[in-house]
């Protein structure tokens, strides 16, 4: 008797730690980035760090500046937003509230389809039918550029965005839109004035997740933005994001530049948690 | 009264977001289309059998993927080995074991936050962790994307065992088993639609992978066993898309690899909605 | 007393199921007609035919002729938007709009066009008077409407559709969500809003029919088998089935 009851102490021992184990990884990441990300900038100063305009880590009085990779990993998330949002959007409230069934799991399927493509696969696509295209188009003599990595991040997101707008609009009870067309409203404004706000928090929770994606998005952006550490002051400039400047030196950096790159690297982490917070929050009040 | 058409404002509005949507999916649709055919279009044509069963030469100058994609069956199998007990006995301890609400909030938020953590952070922590440790191999990049998996195959063996009747557990106990025979005899069995389908959904992403993977497992294209092969530096199908089309402009083979990962991404897409539907029925019955 | 709605060989089909049959009805204006019968007699599906909104299911077909104010309402020339505005429905679950109380009742009209806010304030207080919860509303219009009791927010659905001002008012058995007190109150409502409106009631609840209906129709397997004054239903039934149900003998 007792030998089994040690048996079954010992046992939830073993799941305890499993369970424990995502626990531990978090930890484990953010202290790893915390203390390999602090050095670099406590040797350079935040607000030197954080609001140089300049990175030239290379050359021989170098130069650790931030702020062109937090800039355009703003503007190049906001653009994404900005051109994938209200697509995704529309896109998704047709699929949930207009379309025939077939045409609904057809493309359903096609989304899926596009979340599953690897990055590089866009990378790839980009880099050679957008970055060629911008510079016909605009006349620029390069097209690795703001714009391209804007448009590949847009369309990158777009998959999270409608599945999860869809899960949201298909949740709203239907007694909702019954009540509205019974008031004389047609379908379409009831979706967009019934639907739509009754599905709010989900919506919002997908543009954030949007958010999440576009910042942390490294591998197609590396092949199509340029990679120059330019202040992103045009949407032609050949830029470099926060994941792309932890990706482009890491390969052959050592020293303070090395260390400069964790730091990046942690700023990044920053960002995501942040998003993340926001995404609870708005997944939470959904539930509500 | 009754045959007064719409006013003008609510007919523009009709019109308008009407347009809206068909333009928007439209686009999206005819985004998907573009890809699957401009890729496979510009890929298909250059997978040749010597592509695919040779590793690339310097004397021939010619270029071979096959330890790539040997690289990348070594990998999935590296990872799913080590992620799979660990993300089912997280998920049995959530669902069987834990009884404190609080620990199980934590373990689920940290989950969750897992899921949001960019993989480059992923490539560069698994740098520090493992690659630093054990050399830049496939082993490091495994274990990377262990983390990475993790709340993958947590999430869906969690929700497979939530569709076990709590009957079952409750007469399993009344015939006096202890919970860890409970656990083995009723639990388990029921978590396999959950293994499978997370599986399916790992495989999809470690294909995916990239940026996880070139500081922790690096990009030789060296043929391996699976032994050496997971100590050794190797680069998985995607690393390689990325190297041969931005490091050294070799964008037929990039294709190559790209209808070849477009592919899979179909097949496995296939596969989880198959299997979807499947234990769905089965549930159903 | 003239006849607002008249149905003519009326027959309805969910796929290949007819749902009901040959119903001829004439409705008179300002009362109340209440539908009685058993559960998936067609007494809801028949009401929800009066404004169309049975349109939305797909598979369904409708024949024989429905005529609002003389009009056919399934003429090709009718709106069904204008046709919902004059036909209000008040549906079995409250059904508040996650939004203030105020923007409930305004979305109908402003769905309609009216912009204006002094003219709007006006509409929402008349309609929340007229619907009996205006003392209880006032000093939470921008209050979310969820927040409300059941039978509260039953009565500001009511409210919801009486903003759009209709001639008719069906009720899909309005009171089967509430609690006795609730209920009552609705029906005191209802009872005071046949001066202005006329209402057509699913109920399941034959004293409610009784209580509150001048008119009522009973309604068994598709058919309509009796339809006559209340008083004169309740008490001298023509038909053997219309006595079997009100004596409790089935359903």
């Amino acid at each position: 008797m007792k030998k089994s009851q040690l048996m079954e102490k010992l046992i939830h021992g073993i799941f305890l730690v499993l369970g424990l184990i995502t626990v531990g990884c978090v930890l484990l990441i953010t202290v790893y980035l915390v203390i390999s990300g602090i050095p670099a900038i406590r040797e350079i100063g935040l607000v030197d760090f954080l609001f140089g305009k300049e990175w030239a880590s290379t050359a021989s009085e170098p130069k650790y500046g931030i702020l062109p990779f937090i800039l355009t990993s703003v503007y190049g998330t906001a653009g994404a937003i900005l051109i994938g949002v209200p697509i995704g959007f529309m896109t998704a409230v047709y699929l949930s509230k207009l379309a025939s069934p077939k045409v609904k799991s057809v493309m359903q399927s096609a989304v899926s389809l596009l979340a599953g493509i690897p990055s590089v696969v866009y990378g790839l696509v980009g880099m050679l039918v957008l970055v060629p295209g911008i510079r016909k188009i605009f006349d620029v003599p390069d097209g690795a550029s703001l714009l391209a990595a804007i448009i590949v991040l847009a369309i990158m997101i777009l998959p999270s965005i409608i599945k999860m707008s869809i899960t949201a609009l298909d949740a709203v009870p239907k007694e909702y839109e019954d009540a509205s067309l019974a008031l004389g409203a047609t379908p379409i404004e009831t979706y967009f004035k019934v639907s739509v706000p009754a599905a709010k928090s989900g919506i919002a929770a997908a543009v954030v997740l949007g958010v999440g994606r576009a910042i942390g998005e490294a591998m197609a952006v590396m092949m199509v933005a340029g990679n120059v550490p330019n202040m992103p002051d045009s949407l032609f400039q050949s830029v470099r994001f926060l994941t792309t400047a932890v990706s482009s030196e890491m390969a052959y950096s050592s020293g303070l530049q090395r260390q400069a790159l964790f730091s990046i690297a942690l700023v990044l982490f920053l960002f995501i948690m942040l998003t993340g917070a926001t995404l609870n929050f708005f997944l939470k009040r959904e539930k509500e | 009264m009754l045959n007064q058409s719409l006013s003008k404002k609510r007919k523009g509005f009709e019109v308008l977001m009407k347009a809206l949507m068909l333009l928007s999916v439209g686009l999206t649709a005819a985004l998907v289309l573009f890809l699957l055919i401009y890729v496979l279009g510009q890929g298909v044509p250059n997978i040749t059998w010597e592509l695919l069963s040779t590793k690339p030469s310097y004397l021939t100058e010619k270029i071979g993927i096959l330890p790539d994609i040997l690289n990348t069956v070594y990998i999935v199998l590296a990872t799913l080995l080590i992620v799979l007990p660990l993300g089912v006995g997280a998920a049995i301890y959530l669902t069987e074991y834990a009884s404190n609400k609080k620990v199980v909030g934590i373990i689920e938020y940290a989950a969750e936050t897992l899921s949001g953590i960019p993989s480059i952070i992923y490539g560069l922590v698994g740098m520090l962790l493992f690659s630093n440790s054990m050399g830049t191999c496939l082993m490091a990049g495994a274990l990377t994307l262990v983390i990475m998996n993790l709340p993958t195959i947590m999430r869906t063996t969690q929700e497979s065992l939530k569709t076990v009747p709590q009957s079952y557990r409750e007469g399993a106990f009344g015939l006096g088993a202890g919970k860890w025979r409970v656990v083995r005899t009723v639990v388990l069995p029921g978590c396999v639609d959950g293994v499978i389908t997370g599986c399916i959904l790992s495989v999809g992403r470690i294909l995916g992978e990239s940026a996880a993977l070139l500081f922790t497992a690096g990009f030789a294209h060296a043929l391996n066993g699976i032994i050496d092969g997971l100590a050794a530096p190797g680069a998985t199908l995607t690393v390689a898309l990325y190297v041969y089309a931005k490091e050294q402009g070799e964008f037929g083979v990039a294709f190559a690899i790209a209808a070849i990962l477009m592919v899979l991404t179909v097949l496995i897409n296939f596969a989880a909605t198959l299997v979807q539907k499947h234990f769905a029925k089965r549930r159903s019955l | 007393m003239s006849n607002i709605i008249s149905v003519k060989d009326m027959s309805l089909w969910y796929g290949d199921h007819q749902a009901l049959k040959n119903v001829n009805i004439e409705i008179p204006e300002k009362s109340i007609t209440a539908f009685i019968g058993p559960s998936g007699c067609g007494k809801s599906t028949f009401l929800k035919t009066l404004n169309r909104m049975n349109d939305l299911i797909p598979g369904v077909k409708i024949t024989g002729d429905i005529r609002y104010e003389g009009t056919d309402i399934f003429s090709k020339e009718v709106d069904v938007n204008n046709l919902r505005k004059e036909i209000g429905m008040v549906f079995q679950k409250p059904n508040p709009f996650p939004m203030s109380i105020y923007d409930n009742i305004a979305y109908g009209p402003r769905t309609h066009g009216i912009t204006n806010k002094v003219e709007l304030d006006e509409i929402v207080e008349r309609a929340l008077r007229d619907a009996a919860i205006w003392d209880e509303t006032k000093d939470r219009l921008k209050k979310n409407a969820l927040g409300m009791s059941g039978g509260q927010q039953q009565r500001l659905c009511i409210a919801r559709a009486l903003a759009v001002q209709p001639n008719i008012l069906l009720m899909d058995e309005p009171t089967s969500a509430l609690d006795p007190i609730s209920t009552s109150r609705i029906e005191e409502l209802v009872v005071e809003l046949k001066e202005k409106y006329t209402i057509v009631m699913v109920t399941h609840n034959m004293q409610q029919a009784v209580r509150v209906s001048d008119y009522t129709a009973f309604f068994l397997l598709g058919e309509l088998v009796e339809f006559d004054k209340t008083d004169d239903i309740f008490s001298q039934p023509r038909d053997k089935r219309t006595e079997d149900y009100i004596t409790g003998r089935f359903g």
